[in-house]
């Protein structure tokens, strides 16, 4: 068994976000255009230069005619990719092997989610004839076993839990109120996330991400080619993709206080990119902050907190803007927003703007500053034991 | 020794609405006691599974024919009987026959597996759940549950030694097809009717079984005319000490299962060699002569001993806080709105079909080579990745324990928050399902649960049925599958 990675094999020389949010006059034509073409004026590109396009959409569409109609493309290859809610990660993460390995010169990953035209809330999902004994629990609720087994193992008392997840809320709120980009662009108060209404278990309104609307995308080349395009490319350290055996639910070992699938893919990342030490290498990571619990889970199944002190860290402060390790400098899906299959992509133009230098001055991380030149992008899809874990790995340097 | 009843089993709901809840928002009068009240996630078929559960419990024994009687079936053209036969594991070789439609059926259904009992082992099932306009006697005075007694040749705690019956034609209680609530015609005529059928059949059955009134130990009297029912029982010439309690205080008239609830009741506090008769008036009148055996106090022993709930101890518990909202909820009646959810899906046939065992029967499948157990069954084991090692193991009445737990606020329910839970199962095996006749406070991890067989919802006119967990019921004891060391 190898994971060998492609470090440094491949670039990206641009990328577009759209503003994510409730987007009543924007339909997925127009997300998908805004992003390409935002992602392909960076490159100083034309789209119809671009060699092959991966499209990640979960549920808002159907096949790669998504992305060439609206674009008129002239006859190239498009993939429609769907992951869970890593789909955005998935199209990156092919589109890059297939640059590497010289089938294509440049390539778009374009990931797209149209989720407020259905009228309902939260995620509707994808719905296959099913034989009736799926219990039609919510995503909330199946993130929701994560705090009472967190606080369970590790001793932490139930208005201390709330406080730890309503932590992660008020700081990744106070990240997006900060970004033109974000659906949520205010602060809210520790009191008001905490009182808010339950939605499953101990999650309040505030514990779960944003429900939006929003396309991104991203431009790769090889490495080789990347400078004929830009001055300052982002290098792709590292790509780990796990699915589980979805043993959580039907294994009594598992405790609901980890992502097994998680600890792999990041194993693997690191093992890529050669980090040994993330929590003092990386300048910043975006991960999955679907539900509060699950970035509390994260931060020690991705290394940055040793088992029983994230939360620790949480009320620290180490995982915020100006902390120790940047943790969703950009809002995270919380504040954000999480249109699925856009959202992978969105990870990655935050480390794009930060290691690059561009992002505004009042929310530039310091961690850049002091010579750190790693970003962290870990998307994951499914639910606590039984889910897909997405690494990747992006550095402003060549070799480091 | 001749044949008859070997083994039995009551059913009756977590729920209970008391009758001063429905005069509170009415503005009736205060009324007294309360009903039994299925819950929003039951009906005829999944209280009739919980009524053979209970009459099967103590054994190896399985029915060659299963006997299914409701006035209210989950369906028309299709058999309910197949589901119940489904959910109870009963083998393929056992037929499944529905006797729907009027409440006659019912006692007629435990005639037939009596009669036919010497031949063949045959388990009837009846199950009725009542509802009734709002603010009629029907609503205030039915109830819901379900009966079922196994009959056959061997180990019989009562035999069937006489019978009467007598038919006629007229219009007391009616209902058309599709319609929820019945109509009644006014009641002195069918009191003027029904008193003469009844004593007709009740001295048919005396002389058949070679008996007189002062023979009787125990005089079970039931039926859905409250009138007639009491100039019957008054005229009755039995000991006053023999009239059984009608429950209808407490629990309501359970309607079609109303006789079996009673007989129940009777046959866990009766003594060898005694005599029952059972009277049911419902368009014509049946009666029923019983006698009790010896090998009654060991059956009685023994579903003590297996923990299945006694009907007083049924009738004695239950929750009582239900509201007059919620149960015209449940019913239909009072149309609340929908979570912005969509609409769930209904079961594909041929995939439910494909998943019987799982979906009906409750069976994982465990690993024959590391004795994983594995729930939904799988072909590849989770534990040593074996394939196609595996053997069928049914786990409905096997009993877990709540590992973690969540309320659900937003998935579709009639009856929110959904209750969420990751049930351990004893002897191995987890799976992840709702939770059922459960208040918030009793939910904690290391719960001890068991299994229910529920209607999950209705979709596009398709039940979905499935299993739940609930808190164990009755008392926990040896029989416990945990301490059988499975």
């Amino acid at each position: 068994m190898a994971s060998r990675g492609i470090r440094d094999r491949v670039a990206i020389i641009g990328m577009g976000c759209t503003k994510f949010g409730e987007l009543w006059d924007k339909g997925i034509d127009d997300l998908l255009t805004d992003a390409a073409t935002e992602a392909a004026a960076s490159a100083g590109v034309s789209i119809h230069d671009i060699d092959a396009f991966w499209l990640g959409t979960m549920t808002s569409a159907v096949s790669g005619v998504t992305l060439s109609r609206p674009l008129k493309l002239d006859y190239k290859p498009v993939t429609r990719v769907e992951n869970f809610c890593a789909t955005g990660s998935e199209a990156f993460r092919n589109a890059c092997y297939a640059v590497a390995s010289g089938a294509y010169d440049t390539a778009m990953a374009i990931g797209v989610e149209k989720l407020k035209d259905t009228g309902y809330s939260g995620l509707t999902g994808i719905r296959a004839v099913g034989d009736g004994t799926d219990p039609g629990l919510s995503s909330p609720a199946a993130f929701s076993f994560l705090a009472p087994s967190y606080a369970h193992k590790y001793g932490v008392e139930k208005a201390e839990m709330k406080e730890v997840m309503s932590r992660i809320a008020f700081k990744n709120h106070q990240n997006g109120a900060r970004n033109p980009r974000a659906q949520f662009q205010k602060e809210i108060s520790m009191e008001t996330i905490t009182k808010a209404p339950l939605v499953a278990g101990e999650l309040g309104v505030f514990d779960c991400s944003g429900v939006s609307d929003g396309a991104a995308a991203a431009i790769i080349c090889r490495v080789e080619d990347a400078h004929r395009y830009c001055d300052n490319p982002l290098y792709v350290k590292a790509l780990s993709f796990v699915a589980g055996p979805a043993a959580g639910p039907i294994d009594p070992g598992y405790d609901y206080t980890t992502f097994p699938e998680v600890v792999r893919s990041a194993e693997d990342a690191y093992q890529q990119a050669g980090v040994t030490d993330p929590r003092a290498q990386l300048a910043m990571a975006e991960v999955h902050d679907c539900f509060t619990p699950t970035e509390l889970v994260l931060m020690e199944d991705m290394g940055f907190a040793t088992r029983g002190t994230a939360w620790k860290e949480v009320l620290a402060g180490t995982f915020d803007r100006d902390g120790e390790l940047p943790v969703n400098p950009d809002g995270g899906l919380k504040s954000f927003g999480h249109p699925i299959g856009a959202s992978g992509l969105r990870m990655l133009f935050e480390c794009w703007l930060q290691l690059r230098g561009q992002a505004p001055a009042d929310r530039q991380i310091a961690t850049v500053g002091q010579g750190r030149t790693l970003g962290l992008t870990h998307n994951l899809g499914g639910a606590p034991g039984e889910c897909v874990s997405f690494v990747g790995i992006v550095g402003s340097e060549l070799g480091d | 020794m001749s044949a008859g009843i070997v083994t039995w089993g009551a059913y009756l709901p977590y729920w209970r609405l008391q009758r001063a809840a429905i005069a509170l928002v009415l503005g009736a009068g205060p009324g007294k006691g309360s009903r039994a009240v299925a819950s929003y996630d039951e009906d005829t078929t999944t209280l009739g599974v919980e009524a053979g559960r209970r009459a099967l419990a103590l054994g190896p024994v399985a029915p060659q024919d299963l006997l299914f009687s409701t006035p209210a079936p989950g369906y028309l053209d299709k058999s309910s009987a197949t589901t119940v036969h489904a959910a109870l594991g009963l083998d393929r070789s056992c037929a499944a026959y529905d006797f729907c439609g009027s409440s006659r059926s019912a006692l007629g259904t435990l005639l037939l597996a009596l009669q036919g009992s010497a031949a063949r082992r045959s388990l009837a099932v009846v199950s009725d759940l009542r509802t009734g306009l709002a603010g009629s006697a029907e609503e205030r005075d039915s109830g819901d549950g379900a009966v079922a007694f196994l009959c056959g040749a061997d180990d019989v705690v009562a035999e069937l030694i006489g019978r009467g019956a007598s038919s006629d034609e007229f219009l007391d209680r009616w209902r058309v097809p599709g319609e929820a609530d019945s109509h009644v015609w006014e009641e002195r005529f069918g009191e003027e009717i029904y008193v003469p059928l009844a004593r007709e059949a009740f001295a048919d059955a005396l002389k058949d079984a070679g008996i007189t009134e002062s023979d009787v130990d125990h005089a079970i009297v039931s039926g859905l005319h409250p009138r007639a029912v009491r100039a019957v029982t008054g005229g009755l010439g039995v000991s006053p000490d023999a009239l059984a309690p009608d429950l209808v205080g407490s629990v309501g008239n359970l309607g079609a299962a109303q006789a079996g609830l009673a007989l129940a009741d009777v046959l866990e506090r009766a003594r060898p060699g005694q005599v029952i008769v059972v009277l049911s008036l419902a368009d014509g009148a049946d009666a029923l002569v019983l006698r009790t055996t010896d090998a009654l106090t060991d059956a009685q022993a023994a579903q003590r001993a297996a923990g299945v709930p006694t009907v007083a101890e049924q009738v004695a518990s239950g929750r009582t806080d239900l509201s007059y909202a919620a149960f015209l909820s449940w019913r239909g009646q009072l149309h609340r709105e929908p979570p912005r959810r969509p609409d769930p899906e209904r079961p594909g046939a041929p995939i439910v079909h494909r998943s019987g065992a799982w979906k009906y029967a409750f069976a994982a499948s465990r690993c024959l080579v590391c004795g994983f157990r594995h729930l939904p069954p799988t072909r590849v084991c989770l534990e040593c990745r074996s394939m196609d090692q595996m053997q069928p193991e049914r786990l409905a009445d096997v009993r877990g324990t709540v590992a973690t737990f969540t309320l659900d606020h937003l998935a579709f329910s009639l009856s929110p928050p959904v209750v969420g839970v990751i049930v351990d199962f004893d002897g191995g095996g987890r799976y992840r399902c709702e939770m059922t006749d459960v208040s918030a406070p009793e939910l904690a991890i290391g719960s001890r649960v068991e299994m229910t067989f529920r209607r999950i919802y209705t979709a596009q006119g398709v039940h979905n049925y499935f299993w739940k967990a609930r808190p164990v019921q009755g008392p926990t004891s040896a029989s416990d599958p945990a301490s059988e060391g499975k």
